[in-house]
């Protein structure tokens, strides 16, 4: 599965979660999740919002204690973590330069490489509350590269970014992998990532839905149920919509009838995943013109019941 | 010297407020004043507990404050009320209950208004061996627990991942806090000690580049209001606890004027601090 090869050996294990399960007010947020990563290695969590991607990135880096099952991390592990939301008070004077050494000491070379790495260098002395969200996010991920970790986690790296920033920073996440062989767990809902950046592709959905690579998982048939109505947001190359999710989670059919998954026979299902969107006849921008109209869409209807 | 009981006052305030200062950043950084309060505010119940089993002023003081503190993490974790209804029910409820013990105790004759308004007039060498004593053991702890309390003020999630230990960062946090409260306690009162705390950390916001520097100036600060305040009270015999926050308000107001515009210490200050 891992498609750059190499060892199962145990000392290459960064983190390993077996059978894993988390529950708040008698609640399972996610429950059952295998799931390991190694030096070297991009694993990538996708899944509707409400799914556990974040509770599942935080169980692997110990921010939550699991309630069942185990979480094994490297003697050691060194960790680089991206939150997906982080509020600085506005009390606080931070500039950027301060904040690159939030967790640890760094010198001002390392900080100028890796500010520089997310095109930020010239914000070095900016106050960080004055930061645009693109441009926090940017020192986010400088900060957790700069500390040269074993395991990069970032949740919604490119949140905010510009379109054309969120292409370079996907290139700089993977030559960081390739230059310094750590691994990367990583949340996201750009499938042009998942699709070209990623190792292992985990799908969530409470529990581990299906995994694989990219291309095993999008022919996926439980991937198709899962993402039938979000993969809207991320499913960039399908285009026939004839069913709707309603906020609860059940889906409205084209006839008017409701049920509480999407037939796999729903018009867009059939479209094949992203594997052979070579030959697809839309230019590639239009594609991303239409992906952000989804993702407007997608949030009025789930927004409910969206959680973290 | 010290023969003079003005000189003890100034010694004594200044004391506190140097110490106050970093603290009342943090206070203001984790948005905490409330929760500053009510540690305060419980300080009356140890006073009346210190006098009811004779155990030492300072002792019960602090253990009160950070019982109520530790009392207010418990039920915040049930989640059956916010936490600002949380404060404000322990709050009132730790100085209704020393109020009213105060009152049973018919047998002790207190000055209350002193505990709650402050009586710096009244210090004694030993106080003041006790606030700087104090107040170095406060400000070296700050020192050495800096970078894990700025991590997690920032964000928990991050020190967490990162190799740090946030909720006992935040337990070490409250115990300087209720150290600081059981020694100001005597300069401004039970009433008036949070907003030493904050409205000094509060004035040096606009004039800091970093955290450090915040902390540094704010300390600064507090010390320049409670000499405004303690000659002030002297020049118009004002209560010298009021005057002192009266003083600190007017520094305040000042930072606020336009003609003061933002002029950090610049980037040097904020090297310099790793």
């Amino acid at each position: 599965m891992n498609v750059r090869g190499g060892g199962d050996r145990a000392e290459d294990q960064l983190v390993s979660l077996k059978g894993t399960g988390i529950r708040r007010d008698g609640r399972w947020l996610v429950r059952g999740i295998d799931l390991s990563i190694r030096r070297g290695e991009v694993v990538t969590l996708i899944g509707p919002n409400g799914a556990g991607k974040s509770t599942t990135a935080k169980l692997a880096i110990g921010v939550l204690r699991p309630d069942e099952g185990s979480v094994a991390r490297m003697r050691g592990l060194r960790i680089g973590y991206v939150p997906q939301k982080l509020a600085v008070d506005w009390t606080m004077p931070l500039s950027v330069r301060r904040l690159m050494r939030l967790t640890a000491p760094l010198a001002d070379a390392e900080i100028m490489t890796a500010l520089t790495a997310t095109g930020i260098a010239h914000l070095l002395d900016a106050e960080v509350r004055h930061l645009s969200g693109g441009e926090f996010q940017r020192a986010l991920l400088a900060r957790a590269i700069a500390r040269k970790p074993d395991l990069l986690v970032l949740d919604e790296p490119v949140q905010g970014v510009d379109f054309a920033g969120e292409a370079a920073l996907y290139e700089l996440i993977r030559s960081i992998r390739n230059a310094t062989g750590c691994g990367i767990l990583m949340i996201s809902h750009d499938l042009h990532m998942v699709m070209a950046g990623t190792d292992t592709v985990i799908c969530l959905n409470g529990h581990v839905c299906c995994r694989g690579t990219p291309e095993t998982v999008s022919q996926s048939s439980d991937y198709m149920k899962l993402f039938g109505g979000s993969a809207r947001s991320i499913a960039v190359y399908n285009h026939h919509h004839d069913h709707t999710h309603l906020p609860d989670g059940r889906v409205e059919h084209s006839d008017g009838s409701v049920t509480d998954h999407c037939h796999p026979q729903d018009g867009h299902h059939h479209d094949k995943g992203g594997h052979d969107h070579e030959g697809h006849d839309h230019p590639h921008n239009g594609d991303h013109a239409h992906q952000h109209g989804h993702n407007h869409h997608q949030s009025s209807q789930t927004g409910g019941s969206a959680r973290a | 010297m010290l023969d003079d009981f003005f000189t003890r006052a100034l010694l004594a305030g200044i004391g506190v407020a140097l110490t106050a200062g970093p603290l009342g950043c943090f206070v203001v950084w984790r948005r905490m004043a409330y929760f500053g309060d009510t540690m305060a505010h419980s300080a009356l119940l140890g006073v009346a507990l210190s006098l009811f089993f004779q155990i030492n002023l300072l002792l019960a003081v602090f253990g009160v404050a950070v019982l109520v503190s530790l009392l207010l993490l418990v039920l915040q974790r049930r989640q059956s009320l916010s936490a600002d209804a949380l404060l404000g029910i322990l709050s009132h409820s730790t100085l209704a209950i020393g109020l009213v013990l105060v009152a049973f105790m018919t047998w002790v004759r207190i000055d209350l208004i002193a505990f709650l308004f402050g009586d710096i007039l009244a210090v004694t060498p030993a106080d003041i061996a006790l606030i700087w004593g104090g107040g170095i053991v406060v400000v070296a702890a700050l020192a050495l627990l800096w970078r894990p309390l700025i991590a997690s003020t920032v964000s928990e999630e991050v020190a967490e991942a990162e190799g740090m230990k946030p909720a006992q960062t935040r337990l070490f946090f409250m115990l300087l806090m209720a150290l600081v409260i059981a020694i100001a306690m005597k300069i401004v009162g039970i009433m008036l000690i949070t907003s030493l705390l904050i409205i000094p950390a509060a004035t040096a916001r606009r004039f800091s580049s970093s955290p450090e520097w915040m902390a540094v100036l704010a300390s600064l600060i507090g010390a320049l209001a409670v000499i405004g305040g303690l000659f002030g009270s002297l020049q118009y015999d004002t209560p010298s606890g009021p005057s002192i926050v009266v003083a600190a308000l007017a520094l305040f107001i000042l930072s606020l004027l336009p003609a003061m515009r933002k002029h950090p210490a610049g980037p040097a200050a904020s090297q310099g601090v790793r």
